[in-house]
């Protein structure tokens, strides 16, 4: 697994920069993640982000789908893409500092 | 006497029941169905209903048929599981009791859960689906007369059954109207929630060729919100919009209500699984198999056909008080029809995606993997045959439970 530096943290990624060490987050570190994605981190943003990180430990070290963040997470789906504009499943684990997300197969 | 109750008499019931029965000791265990009817469909023949290919009548059986004689079918409809207590109450009021439960119905289509998908004037109109009985039989008359337009095929959310259907679907219905001579009068888009043609690279670069020599437009990362049916078009979430004259959709697949009911279900009520036992996560006596579980593999049945070989062996284990030794490594194969009287075959589990090579012997075939041929496309005709009279039965079909290596081209990965 490569390591990179972001913002001075010294981190586990996997070949598209999603971290592969829980542990190794914080939310300094995901405030420099967001800012490298162009995601800007308001108090909804920071909710869904924690909810993932909650939820990914809840499930057995799931990153949980867009689908689970509104039904389970009681986010609305079109909130979400407002927040994390595009792709937001994708955004959502590379902020929360999880692995890119299967939901498909 | 104990009871393993099984409900659900599709793909994996069927083949879990008739396998368990031949090894249960008949004066300790008796083995009952539940299902709401006695329709057991071929669901691969879907594909084929649109394009006159396969009647409707060609695609149904008697789920009685196909149980062996001494596992009792029982004809309702599930309320709920109670996993404490051990019961299943159904809908009639009866309540059965069961020593170990194995959940194997399904996942099921739910247009119902997206904003104007099924609205009254359009459903059968002008949008369809083709993973039901009754949709792909509406769809067959509906292109038996279709001037043409914009046919749009889409995905609304992974996981669905099948996954390579609405592929399979583009690349017959390029075929079909070739063969009506108004392929120049339908433009073909496939919109989907993936960020290309298929969930795993070396296959998805392989679809995505295909889907462009055939002149399909891809629509990716495309998610859907809502059918506008008055504007006629799809809208997704970050405001994109498709128009459609003909729209064939994939909706959001669903397990079971009453899984839900039961408290049972994750968000698209999927039993959670370890997915190499497929053991319930939160109850030992309850096993989920075939499209009814979590597990990250296809849902189709040869994913339920190769899990069963395994979970058999397992399941006596576990009866008998010992630890599960045999774990099923996400193994599936299917073939893809390409149109035009070819097929192409794939063979995967979860972590190796599909590759190019031969199957089922390595180096001599007689099917190519990843590679279009008329022998995979009789393979693929064949295999409802195989289906009926090997498979159902609970007949070995001489392929290993896992995935074999050895024919394969492991060059492309990196």
């Amino acid at each position: 697994m490569p390591v990179t530096t972001i913002d001075g943290h010294e981190i586990h990624v996997d070949d598209e920069g999603f971290m592969t060490v829980y542990d190794e987050w914080d939310e300094t570190l995901a405030k420099s993640l967001a800012a490298a994605i162009g995601v800007e981190m308001n108090d909804e943003a920071w909710a869904a982000i924690r909810f993932m990180r909650t939820d990914f430990k809840a499930q057995d070290d799931v990153t949980p789908t867009l689908r689970r963040v509104s039904t389970a997470g009681g986010f609305e789906t079109k909130k979400l893409f407002e927040l994390f504009p595009k792709k937001p499943a994708k955004k959502m684990a590379y902020i929360a500092g999880l692995p890119k997300p299967k939901g498909c197969v | 006497m104990k009871n393993l109750l099984i409900l659900g008499g599709g793909t994996a019931g069927t083949i879990a029941a008739n396998k368990l029965r031949r090894k249960l000791d008949k004066a300790e265990w008796s083995v009952t169905v539940v299902d709401r009817d006695d329709q057991h469909r071929y669901q691969p023949g879907y594909l084929f209903i649109p394009f006159g290919i396969y009647q409707p009548d060609e695609v149904t059986k008697s789920r009685r048929k196909y149980l062996d004689d001494d596992i009792p079918l029982i004809y309702a409809e599930v309320d709920r599981i109670d996993p404490e207590a051990r019961n299943v109450t159904l809908m009639d009021g009866r309540v059965l009791p069961y020593d170990q439960l194995i959940i194997a119905s399904g996942v099921t289509p739910r247009p119902d859960q997206t904003p104007g998908m099924d609205d009254e004037g359009s459903w059968y109109e002008s949008v369809f689906d083709f993973y039901t009985y009754e949709g792909a039989t509406a769809l067959a008359r509906k292109l038996r007369t279709w001037e043409g337009g914009r046919l749009v095929i889409n995905i609304v959310e992974m996981p669905i059954k099948c996954p390579v259907a609405p592929l399979e679907f583009a690349f017959l219905a390029d075929s079909f109207f070739h063969e009506k001579g108004m392929r120049d009068k339908v433009e073909i888009t496939y919109v989907t929630p993936l960020d290309g043609a298929f969930t795993k690279p070396i296959a998805a670069k392989s679809f995505g060729n295909m889907l462009e020599h055939k002149g399909v437009t891809i629509e990716p990362e495309f998610m859907l919100e809502r059918v506008d049916t008055d504007a006629k078009a799809l809208v997704s979430y970050d405001e994109r919009e498709v128009p459609y004259d003909l729209l064939v959709t994939i909706p959001l697949n669903m397990g079971a209500d009453f899984v839900a009911r039961s408290g049972m279900g994750n968000e698209l009520n999927l039993v959670p699984v370890d997915k190499h036992t497929l053991q319930a996560k939160k109850h030992p006596d309850v096993f989920a198999l075939g499209d009814a579980n979590d597990i990250p593999a296809s849902k189709a049945g040869s994913v339920a056909h190769f899990e069963i070989d395994v979970f058999v062996d397992n399941f006596l284990e576990h009866i008998a008080g010992k630890p599960m030794t045999g774990s099923f490594d996400g193994h599936a194969n299917c073939f893809i029809e390409t149109g035009h009287g070819k097929a192409m075959l794939i063979d995967f589990n979860y972590d190796t995606e599909p590759l190019p090579g031969k199957f089922p012997v390595p180096g001599v075939g007689p099917m190519s993997l990843l590679k279009e041929t008329k022998l995979n496309h009789m393979g693929k005709l064949a295999f409802r045959w195989a289906y009926w009279n090997v498979l159902m039965p609970g007949r070995p079909m001489g392929l290993s439970a896992d995935l074999q290596m050895a024919g394969k081209d492991t060059s492309l990965v990196h």
